[in-house]
């Protein structure tokens, strides 16, 4: 339990910088730099086609369609410039989190198990959805385990998959990070909506919580509890360790 | 030079909803003997030669296939003679 630890105050969170990827076809990067922002942190802009950091304290991969989905959705993205520096950042222990096409990248890059594939009903499916925090996380820590939250979801291969081997494993080692409640929406086995890797670092969710940031525009405002728990993390660690 | 095909299907135990949309409407159009459809890619490589195997099971392992779930097959085609006539006729060509 860290409820003894002080919460860091808004000064310190300022201090924490996120690094947002846009690849050619990203979509959300604008609402999760907005997302980091009214969370308290500094977002940081980063282009796919440099070998930069910026020397940023994490790193978000946003949705959209890089690359077209040429190939199959995150796929050559996961070879980018930038994805070589994101995935050796990651493996020093450097927080990504991978949202919806930045979740399929993860999976493309290896750094996150199984796949995500064509919906089940082979429709883009984009609704509010309900969900269930399932792990506590560098991404997650403000999260009651166990709770509800509603964010968007916005898929058309969001069909979370793997051999019965890597989903026992994932189950098993505590690393379903959110499932689906009151209806999947594409199919996912065992209602997964989103993984991390043993660390509880490097996180890919399928649903948006960058657009569950505030009243006016979103379902909820649910989705800020990502964003602040990573910079709540990351100001705990003490920020500059990182990338 | 010589051309390589990489055929690209996913894993058996992988569901495929879009060769399940493809059996469907071969069932609505009347086809009845067609009892299943999965749906998979198809590469065709121009390689320098000499062809470099190795290479191109890598290129298929970590670019054209995810091998999480999807297998793939690598044919390579030896360069025809320069004399030997094409081997698709040419209606074949524009059909």
């Amino acid at each position: 339990m860290t409820a003894a630890v002080p919460r860091p105050g808004s000064d310190d969170l300022a201090q924490v910088r996120v690094g947002i990827v846009t690849f050619p076809g990203s979509l959300d990067d604008g609402d999760a730099a907005r997302a980091v922002r009214l969370a308290g942190g500094s977002p940081v802009a980063l282009w796919h086609g440099t070998h930069d950091l910026d020397s940023v304290d994490a790193v978000i991969l946003p949705g959209g369609f890089s690359y077209g989905d040429y190939l199959r959705a995150g796929a050559i993205a996961s070879f980018s410039p930038i994805m070589r520096e994101v995935i050796d950042a990651a493996k020093r222990g450097v927080p990504v989190l991978g949202i919806c096409n930045g979740f399929q990248v993860l999976c493309e890059s290896g750094l996150l198990p199984g796949a995500l594939t064509r919906n089940a009903h082979l429709h883009f499916r984009n609704r509010d959805q309900r969900l269930r925090i399932a792990a506590r996380t560098a991404w997650t820590g403000d999260f009651a385990e166990g709770v509800e939250i509603v964010v968007p979801v916005k898929n058309g291969e969001g069909r979370y998959v793997g051999t019965v081997e890597t989903l026992d494993a994932v189950e098993a080692e505590g690393r379903v990070l959110a499932r689906y409640v009151g209806g999947n929406p594409n199919g996912s086995a065992r209602d997964i909506a989103g993984v991390t890797d043993p660390t509880g670092r490097i996180v890919g969710l399928m649903p948006h919580p960058e657009h569950a940031v505030e009243e006016l525009t979103g379902p909820s405002t649910d989705g800020l509890g990502f964003f602040t728990s990573i910079l709540v993390s990351i100001s705990r660690a003490g920020a500059g360790t990182a990338a | 030079m010589t051309r390589v095909v990489v055929e690209v299907m996913l894993k058996p135990e992988i569901s495929d909803p879009q060769g399940q949309a493809v059996l469907g409407a071969l069932t609505r159009l009347g086809h009845r003997g067609v009892q299943g459809v999965r749906q998979g890619k198809r590469f065709e490589l121009e390689v320098s030669d000499p062809v470099d195997e190795l290479a191109i099971q890598q290129i298929a392992d970590t670019l054209l296939a995810n091998p999480v779930i999807e297998d793939f097959t690598v044919q390579v085609h030896p360069p025809a003679p320069a004399n030997a006539r094409s081997p698709l006729p040419p209606d074949r060509l524009t059909s």
